[in-house]
């Protein structure tokens, strides 16, 4: 089974503390670390464990500059046998329909049986690239995926849908899937793997190569243009608990026990 | 009169609560833009709703057809490709849940519609669709202008707009539509529900819950934290990657793909506060939230904000919270 894999490489903001760039329409990226979109990770790693069952190819594809090499890089070491990096200038303020456009161009002409992605980018988190990705493809799409089990031309599929629930669908193949976080255990790779992994060859492609005019790809080739980045106003207004470790553990105490909670 | 669609969700013969929210919201963007609000609802069996629906809107759009028993985002493209393309609808509103998530992209990708996904607020300024929604797990908002149409997708995050019912009710016309669908959907078949597995902790039962998240860093810090909970009478909860991991069973998770909670205490430990988990637990009487990013949305939420590595503070009120116990005593 030939299996491609759409990644990107995203700064991890979980435990960061944000800033908005002077631009007023980015966040300053200066001392974030990057590395594989969490969902897209879960992707990857489903990838290689069907290759590793039922034998094919694994090929990660991804947007990005030079630096999401080691997004790719971490994914050949981890069992994808190819990949390819989308580059060009002219692709930067892409939003999800343009990204699409440009997976389009490529994955159009490679053969492929599942397409696995993340169901959203932990940066943007538009959770669109993947259905729209499909519907130009012309393959039937499932996201939120928890759970897949291919049989012959088909995949039964989990979708969470909401408070714990689930629905079990089932989809022909070749087909698009976007998956959830949690779908499986994403195996560790060691720096000895990934050096590995250098020796293998990322193919790089630009505009020219996608045949997509510049016009249908970055900020004019987009549905949406971003106008401002602002910090969101507070539902609450927080009443700071501030001194040292036992002074703060002792001000918390004090508060549980005047509400009764000790 | 141009008309404004909002798709109303429901599944196993309820109504979901955003379907409410959007056309609280629908109604304000339909006055502002002269458009007529028009609740669509595709099912079988759903006159019930339609009417529930007539009272929020001016229209009700009603496409019954066996095949729309249960969600198939298939045969609602379909469905929707034809309600669009006969009142060229200004705007379709659909919440951005399990459902919407499905099937805004690929309608919009079908009919080239452009979309803007997971709202939390939404105008026409000079007759442009502006967008704002959230970045970096609700650590920034972003306003976006979306490229002019004659109609536009918008999916709408849940629990952003309270709903309110008009009054005098709408009593909305309920238009009875023929379904367009001619043959089942080969290439994607709804099967079955399936519900979670029962778990071993009812976490909406606690008075008291000590919500963990990322911030644990590690599956050896588990103990810790399930010590402080003893300490404090508490239920252990969290957040999903801590699920994901697997270093708390799915029962013990907070927000939109878990539980809803509402405790006397929450204290929140190393928890950024995305969306998806606020959802769940900001109804809490009192909720104390601990966290090194002094921007972390979950502050924001928060009664109670402690800036501060979580792990200088566990073992502290641990003992705090134990000598006020023997005092007691």
């Amino acid at each position: 089974m030939d299996i491609i894999v759409c990644v990107k490489h995203v700064p991890d903001t979980a435990e960061a503390e944000l800033k908005i760039d002077a631009s007023g329409k980015a966040v300053d990226k200066a001392g974030l670390v990057y590395d594989i979109n969490e969902w897209d990770d879960y992707a990857l790693e489903e990838a290689v464990r069907i290759k590793e069952k039922q034998g094919g190819t694994v090929t990660a594809i991804t947007i990005g500059s030079e630096d999401s090499d080691s997004t790719l890089r971490k994914c050949l070491a981890r069992g994808a046998d190819k990949a390819i990096r989308l580059t060009d200038p002219k692709f930067a303020g892409s939003d999800s329909y343009a990204t699409a456009k440009i997976l389009h161009s490529v994955i159009k002409t490679m053969h492929y049986d599942l397409i696995l992605a993340g169901l959203q980018a932990g940066d943007d988190g538009a959770t669109a690239v993947g259905p729209i990705l499909a519907e130009m493809l012309g393959i039937p799409h499932a996201t939120m995926v928890k759970k897949l089990e291919l049989a012959t031309g088909t995949a039964k599929v989990n979708r969470e849908l909401e408070g714990g629930l689930e629905e079990q669908i089932e989809v022909k193949l070749p087909a698009l899937l976007a998956v959830s976080t949690g779908i499986n255990e994403p195996r560790y790779v060691s720096i000895m793997g990934i050096r590995k992994a250098m020796q293998k060859e990322i193919k790089i492609m630009t505009l020219a190569d996608t045949g997509l005019t510049e016009a249908e790809v970055g900020e004019q080739g987009s549905w949406t243009r971003i106008e401002k980045l602002y910090v969101p106003p507070a539902e609450k207004q927080a009443e700071p608990v501030t001194g040292t470790p036992d002074e703060i553990a002792a001000k918390i105490v004090d508060l549980l026990r005047s509400r009764g909670l000790i | 009169m141009a008309k404004l669609f909002v798709l109303a969700e429901h599944r196993q013969g309820q109504l979901r609560d955003i379907t409410f929210e959007m056309l609280t919201k629908g109604r304000e963007i339909a006055e502002k833009t002269g458009t007529e609000l028009t609740a669509v609802i595709l099912g079988s069996n759903v006159k019930e709703h339609a009417k529930a629906l007539a009272e929020y809107a001016q229209a009700v759009i009603l496409v019954e057809d066996p095949r729309l028993e249960n969600f198939n985002s298939e045969a609602y493209k379909k469905v929707l490709q034809a309600l669009i393309a006969a009142h060229k609808p200004l705007l379709i509103m659909m919440g951005h849940t399990s459902y919407g998530v499905e099937l805004a992209p690929r309608l919009a990708a079908a009919l080239s519609i452009p979309l803007a996904t997971d709202l939390i607020d939404l105008a026409f300024e000079a007759d442009q669709l502006t967008a704002t929604r959230q970045m970096y797990g609700g650590k920034v908002n972003v306003k976006t202008v979306v490229r002019k149409a004659e109609t536009y997708i918008a999916t709408i995050r849940t629990a952003t707009f309270t709903p309110q019912k008009p009054s005098p009710p709408a009593n909305g016309q309920i238009l009875e539509t023929p379904s367009p669908l001619t043959e089942d959907i080969a290439e994607k078949r709804f099967l079955q529900y399936v519900l979670p597995p029962p778990g071993g902790v009812d976490i909406t039962a606690a008075e008291k819950l000590v919500g963990v998240g990322r911030g644990i860093k590690d599956q050896a810090n588990m103990p810790l934290m399930e010590e402080l909970a003893k300490t404090l009478g508490a239920v252990l909860a969290c957040s999903r990657p801590i699920v994901d991991k697997g270093w708390l069973p799915t029962d013990r998770q907070v927000g939109s793909s878990g539980k809803t909670v509402k405790p006397k205490l929450y204290l929140a430990l190393g928890i950024s506060g995305a969306f998806q988990h606020v959802l769940g637990m900001k109804s809490s009487d009192l909720i104390i939230a601990v966290n090194k990013d002094p921007k972390a949305p979950i502050f924001s939420f928060a009664d109670y904000a402690v800036v501060e590595d979580l792990f200088k503070i566990v073992l502290p009120l641990k003992n705090k919270v134990n000598e006020a116990k023997a005092q007691k005593t």
